[in-house]
C-alpha cells in the first residue's frame, strides 16, 4: 500500500533538507519529539538541529525571518500551525516576500514556502478550520499550491523553491492520514496521469471522453473521486476529475482541452462562497470557451458562514459530497 | 543595560573632518533640493526628508562594513547616501530617470542595492533583518544587520516578534531608533506608553540612549555598541534623541510654531555654521553647487525603463 500523505510530506522535507544545506525549516512546535501539531516535521530537528527551528508564536515574525533568509541567499520553509493563522503573516507575504520579487526594479529571488494545514471536518471550530486560499489569489509574485494524493511533495516543494518566487502550500488536514495514489491507479475503475507535470487527470475508460469535468484543489481530490465513482455507478455519468497542484497562477491551459471536449465544468472547493479561486477559474474558462460550453461553469463551495465545531453543524456549512454530486448531475442533465 | 551619552557641551560641536562634513551637507542639500522640486511641482508622488537627522547615518558610516546589512525606512535618503555616496542614482530613482537604482519602480522608499534595503511598511524589516542576522551569525560571524526605525514604529508588533527571536537566538541585530518625538502628526507621548528603554529591557536587550546630535560624539557612543553586537552576537537597541527639522513628508507639518522652532534650534546645521563659519561656508557652498549640478544633470536624463525581464 502507498504511504500516507503525511509520510510523503515528511519524507519530502527530509530529502530537501538533505539535498540543500541552505534550506531552513521554521515553525511553532515542530522540533522533536513533538514533531509539529500534525507530525509532518517528525525527525527533522534531530537530524538538522541548526536548520529546523521551533520558533515563538510569531507567525508574522517567522515569515519575516524566512524572508530575511531568502534575501541572504538561503531558502526557507515555514509551517503555520493552522492556516487560519497565516492571516497574521499577511503583511510579510503580501508586502515583503511577494513584492520584493519585483519592486526593486529587477527580479529578486525569494525562495520561500509557507505551509498551511487547511480545512475543516475535524471539529476544530471556527478559528482552526478555514480554507484561506481565496485571500491569497491574485497577489503579484505569489504562487499558491495545494497538496494532493496524486502529487509527490518532494517534487512540489522542490519545484516551488526552484521558481525563486514565494509560495503558499495548502495542506488539507484530513488528507494527511489518507494514502498517496501510485502507479496511475486509483481503484479498479479509475486511472490517473499527470498533465504538464502539474494537473492530475482521473478518468474512467477513456481519458479523452467525459460528460463533465470536475476541477478541485488537492484537498478535495479524494472526495471528488468518490463523487465521480458514484456518478458512474448510480447515474451512469462519466465525470473526469482534474486536480491541479498549482492553484495560482491558474493552470488554465492544461484544463481547457478536457473542458472543451466535455462542454461542462464544475469547480468544487471547500472555501466559503465569495471571491473564490473557482470564480477565477470560471471566468478564465468562460472567456476561453464561451462558444463551446454547453452550460455555464458551476461553482460548488461551502456556505457563507463561520465553520461551526459540532460535527452535525459543521456538515451544514462545509461542502459535502452530495453537493458536488448534485451539481454535476444538474449540469449534465440540465435539471 | 542602559547607557546614556549626552552631548556635554551642545553649544560647541566637535570640529569634523572634511569627509564627514561633506557627507552631512550632501544629505542636507539633497533633501533641500527635493523639497524645492516638490514645491515647484517637478516631482511626482511623495518623499520624507531626514532634515535634522543627517548625522545619524554619517556617525554610523565608518562603523559599518560592506558585509553588514542595512535596513532603511521611509526616511532613508541619508541612510542611502551615507552608504553609497550616489546622489545621481537616488535622485534618478525619485524622479524616474535613467540610472535609477531600482529603475524607478521603488522610488524614494523602496531601494535595494547590495546589502542595503528599504521598504515602506513600518516595522516589517525587523523580523526580516533577524532572518538575515540568523544567516550572518552562522555564515559570516562578525557582520551585523542594522535596522533604522522611528519611535512611532515601536507601535508595530513586528518589532517585538523580531527582537524576541533575535534575543532568544543570539543574533547580531542592531536597532537604531531615530527618536524625533513625533510620528507623522502624532507626538510620541500620544503613541508610546512606557519607554523604548523599558521595552528593550523587557527582552533582556542592551539599550543605549544618545542625546547628542554632534556627529563625533554620536559615533563615539555607537562604536562600542556595534562592537558588542558583532563580538558577542546579540541584539542591541540604540535610541538617538533627534529632531525632525522638516515636515513629515512634503509640506505636512502639524506642529506648533514653537515646536518647530525648538526642532530648528537643535539643528546641527545652524550650530555647526556658527561654530566653524569659515570651514562650514566653503563646504556648504561646494555641496550646494554640487547638488544643483546633480539635479540639472539627472533632470535632463530620459525616463527610466522597466524591462519585462525585471518584472519579477
Ligand atoms: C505599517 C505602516 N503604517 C503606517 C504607515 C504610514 N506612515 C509612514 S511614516 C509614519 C510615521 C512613522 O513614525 P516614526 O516611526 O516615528 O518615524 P518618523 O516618520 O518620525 O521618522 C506613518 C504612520 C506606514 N508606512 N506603514
Amino acid at each position: 500500500m502507498a504511504e500516507r500523505v503525511v509520510e510523503n510530506l515528511n519524507q519530502a522535507l527530509h530529502a530537501l533538507l538533505a539535498d540543500d544545506p541552505r534550506l531552513y525549516l521554521l515553525g511553532e512546535d515542530l522540533a522533536d519529539p513533538y514533531g509539529g501539531a500534525f507530525k509532518v516535521t517528525r525527525g527533522l530537528s534531530s537530524r538538522w538541529p541548526d536548520r529546523v527551528l521551533s520558533t515563538p508564536l510569531s507567525e508574522g515574525g517567522i515569515v519575516g525571518v524566512a524572508g530575511g533568509l531568502a534575501l541572504a541567499g538561503q531558502r526557507a520553509i515555514v509551517e503555520i500551525m493552522f492556516s487560519d493563522f497565516v492571516a497574521l503573516a499577511f503583511d510579510q507575504i503580501l508586502n515583503f516576500a511577494s513584492k520584493s520579487t519585483a519592486m526593486y526594479g529587477r527580479r529578486v529571488p525569494m525562495p520561500l514556502v509557507v505551509r498551511c494545514p487547511t480545512g475543516g471536518n475535524r471539529g476544530y471550530g471556527p478559528t482552526h478550520s478555514q480554507s484561506p486560499q481565496k485571500h491569497f489569489v491574485g497577489i503579484p509574485g505569489l504562487d499558491l499550491y495545494e497538496v494532493s494524493p496524486f502529487h509527490d511533495n518532494q517534487t512540489v516543494l522542490g519545484g516551488m523553491l526552484a521558481t525563486g518566487r514565494p509560495g503558499l502550500l495548502f495542506e488539507d488536514k484530513v488528507l494527511y492520514t489518507g494514502r498517496m495514489y501510485a502507479d496511475g491507479v486509483v481503484d479498479e475503475l479509475f486511472r490517473y496521469d499527470l498533465l504538464d507535470g502539474d494537473v492530475a487527470r482521473i478518468w474512467v475508460d477513456d481519458p479523452e471522453q467525459s460528460d463533465c469535468v470536475l476541477v478541485v484543489p488537492g484537498g478535495l481530490a479524494v472526495r471528488a473521486v468518490a463523487v465521480a465513482r458514484e456518478l458512474l455507478l448510480r447515474d451512469d455519468i462519466v465525470c473526469q476529475v482534474l486536480v491541479p497542484s498549482r492553484l495560482w497562477p491558474l493552470h488554465a491551459a492544461a484544463l481547457l482541452p478536457a473542458v472543451a471536449r466535455a462542454g461542462r465544468l464544475v469547480v468544487a472547493e471547500e472555501s466559503t462562497t465569495g471571491g473564490t479561486w473557482g470564480a477565477e477559474l470560471a471566468h478564465a474558462v468562460h472567456t476561453a470557451l464561451w462558444g463551446t460550453l454547453r452550460a455555464p461553469v458551476r461553482l460548488v463551495h461551502s456556505a457563507d458562514s463561520v465553520i461551526p465545531t459540532a460535527a452535525h453543524l459543521e456538515r451544514t456549512v462545509l461542502v459535502q459530497n452530495t453537493d458536488i454530486h448534485r451539481a454535476v448531475k444538474e449540469v449534465v442533465r440540465g435539471a | 543595560m542602559t547607557a546614556a551619552v549626552t552631548g556635554a557641551r551642545p553649544d560647541v560641536p566637535t570640529r569634523l573632518a572634511a569627509d564627514d562634513l561633506d557627507l552631512l551637507l550632501l544629505i542636507r542639500h539633497f533633501e533641500l533640493a527635493l523639497l524645492d522640486m516638490f514645491g515647484r511641482g517637478e516631482l511626482h508622488g511623495t518623499t520624507h526628508t531626514c532634515l535634522g537627522q543627517e548625522y545619524v547615518p554619517v556617525a554610523l558610516r565608518p562603523l559599518l562594513t560592506d558585509g553588514d546589512h542595512v535596513f532603511s525606512n521611509h526616511r532613508g535618503h541619508g541612510h542611502y547616501l551615507a552608504r553609497f555616496a550616489d546622489p545621481h542614482g537616488l535622485l534618478a530613482e525619485v524622479m524616474g530617470r535613467q540610472g535609477a537604482v531600482c529603475h524607478g519602480v521603488g522610488g524614494s522608499q523602496h531601494i535595494l542595492r547590495d546589502r542595503y534595503l528599504s521598504t515602506g511598511v513600518q516595522g516589517e524589516s525587523v523580523p526580516v533583518a533577524a532572518g538575515v542576522a540568523l544567516h550572518l551569525n552562522r555564515a559570516e560571524p562578525g557582520h551585523l544587520a542594522l535596522v533604522h526605525l522611528g519611535d512611532g514604529t515601536w507601535g508595530e508588533g513586528a518589532v517585538y516578534e523580531g527582537l524576541n527571536m533575535a534575543a532568544l537566538w543570539g543574533l547580531p541585530l542592531l536597532l537604531v531608533v531615530e527618536h524625533n518625538g513625533i510620528a507623522q502628526s502624532t507626538p510620541t507621548d500620544a503613541q508610546l506608553a512606557g519607554s523604548i528603554e523599558g521595552r528593550a529591557r523587557a527582552f533582556g536587550v542592551d539599550h543605549t540612549l544618545v542625546t547628542a546630535t554632534d556627529t563625533a560624539l554620536v559615533r563615539a557612543a555607537l562604536a562600542p555598541v556595534l562592537r558588542r553586537v558583532r563580538e558577542e552576537s546579540r541584539p542591541a537597541v540604540v535610541e538617538l534623541r533627534t529632531h525632525r527639522v522638516g515636515p513629515h513628508s512634503k509640506g505636512d507639518d502639524s506642529r506648533t510654531p514653537e515646536e518647530i522652532a525648538y526642532a530648528k534650534a537643535h539643528d546641527w546645521y545652524a550650530r555647526y555654521a556658527e561654530a566653524y563659519p569659515e570651514q562650514f561656508a566653503a563646504h556648504d557652498e561646494r555641496q550646494r553647487a554640487y547638488l544643483a549640478e546633480v539635479v540639472r544633470e539627472v533632470a535632463g536624463r530620459p525616463a527610466s525603463v522597466w524591462e519585462e525581464a525585471d518584472r519579477g
